[in-house]
């Protein structure tokens, strides 16, 4: 038999196993410590995601060092690279297939901007097919500067209203 | 004399109408595209040259003609050395070319780039498809008239274009090419983004 709960008052017995809090800040508490990156290494910025992964930078730090290579598995799409146009349109693909909540740093000048390739076979900023969250600048930009991107990205996450998303979605 | 050169003096004894080449490095010969299979066939089979090392193509621009040549580098792995083949193409404006994919399989995927950056047709090829830019790209980017940065044209995924809107366009060049040597200007000032007037922190992107 089930007994209902009815206590109304303060219960000292349970008094230190229980925290108040907001909605927002657990889930986004959530969110930020295990944002698993999708990483989408299309040049030579790829290898400096690799030494960020690698343990002297230790993206783990974070809590981004499980590199899902499934789109459905994964929360924040490191776009590192060139991104040519025949490339966009996976790009974009793989974007799609992810749950949301999603987020997209833009690595390095080709990502952010078409870099140095102002040139007939190569996107000019990645931003014109997925919406992106955090520019790095740099090519290729040392780990340190993706690791601040990512800092960045949890900063933001913290501010968005997730529960109010969440029950209106 | 060095064994590329021999065997191009023996090849010019045998196939009279292939003619000697400028070059400033190997040896080079210039082939009419009639004899090129037999050519080519004759320095792989008598001569050694195994390996296709390259296989390109030069675009002289309008007004030339003939307007396209095909380049083939050969490398003799049994005598070192390489030897340079050009070949011009038959037609000015749908360039045409025979393919040599029956003598080295390597030349399929040369000849493609070829295609998808000349539009040179390489007759007898297996598989002519583009190999980097799209199927359905409607231009060939390095011919001289085509611009570097460029032009507008739509991205071949309709469902990624209905989503985003995105279409290849022509690359701001942003006061490029960045062509400065030391000294003459300085290079903060000369670096293309230092000039990009059309889009920077106080100006949106242009679509």
């Amino acid at each position: 038999m089930v007994t209902a709960n009815n206590e109304l008052a303060y219960n000292s017995k349970i008094e230190g196993d229980v925290i108040v809090t907001r909605a927002d800040a657990v889930i986004n508490w959530i969110r930020t410590n295990s944002m698993w990156p999708m990483p989408m290494g299309l040049a030579c910025c790829a290898i400096e995601l690799m030494a960020t992964a690698s343990s002297r930078f230790d993206i783990a730090r974070f809590g981004a060092e499980v590199m899902r290579f499934s789109p459905r598995q994964s929360d924040c799409m490191i776009v590192a690279g060139t991104v040519t146009y025949k490339m966009a349109t996976a790009v974009r693909r793989i974007y799609d297939q992810m749950a949301e909540p999603k987020w997209v740093i833009a690595m390095g000048a080709c990502a952010s901007s078409g870099g140095m390739y102002r040139s007939y076979a190569t996107l000019q900023g990645v931003d014109r097919i997925v919406p992106v969250d955090v520019y790095v600048s740099g090519c290729p930009p040392r780990p340190e500067a993706l690791l601040d991107a990512l800092m960045r990205l949890q900063t933001k996450v913290k501010r968005e209203r997730s529960a109010e998303k969440l029950l209106s979605a | 004399m060095s064994a590329p050169a021999a065997a191009l003096t023996a090849l010019r004894e045998k196939f009279p109408r292939v003619t000697e080449r400028a070059s400033a490095d190997h040896p080079a010969a210039d082939v009419p595209a009639e004899e090129l299979l037999a050519v080519l066939r004759c320095l792989r089979d008598e001569h050694g040259y195994d390996l296709l090392a390259d296989l390109t193509a030069v675009d002289w621009a309008e007004g030339a003609s003939p307007r396209f040549t095909v380049i083939y580098h050969l490398l003799s792995t049994a005598t070192p050395g390489y030897l340079r083949l050009a070949t011009a193409c038959a037609g000015d404006t749908e360039p045409a070319a025979p393919s040599v994919t029956g003598l080295w399989p390597a030349a399929n995927w040369h000849e493609r780039e070829a295609y998808d950056m000349f539009g040179i047709r390489f007759t007898g090829h297996p598989d002519l498809r583009r190999i980097l830019m799209w199927d359905g790209y409607p231009h060939h980017p390095l011919r001289k008239e085509f611009p570097l940065a460029g032009v507008e044209t739509p991205l071949p995924d309709p469902e990624i274009v209905a989503e985003t809107g995105a279409k290849a366009i022509a690359a701001p060049m942003a006061g490029g090419p960045f062509v400065a040597s030391p000294g003459e200007m300085k290079m903060t000032e000369a670096e293309p983004r230092a000039k990009d007037e059309s889009w920077n922190e106080a100006k949106d992107k242009p679509e």
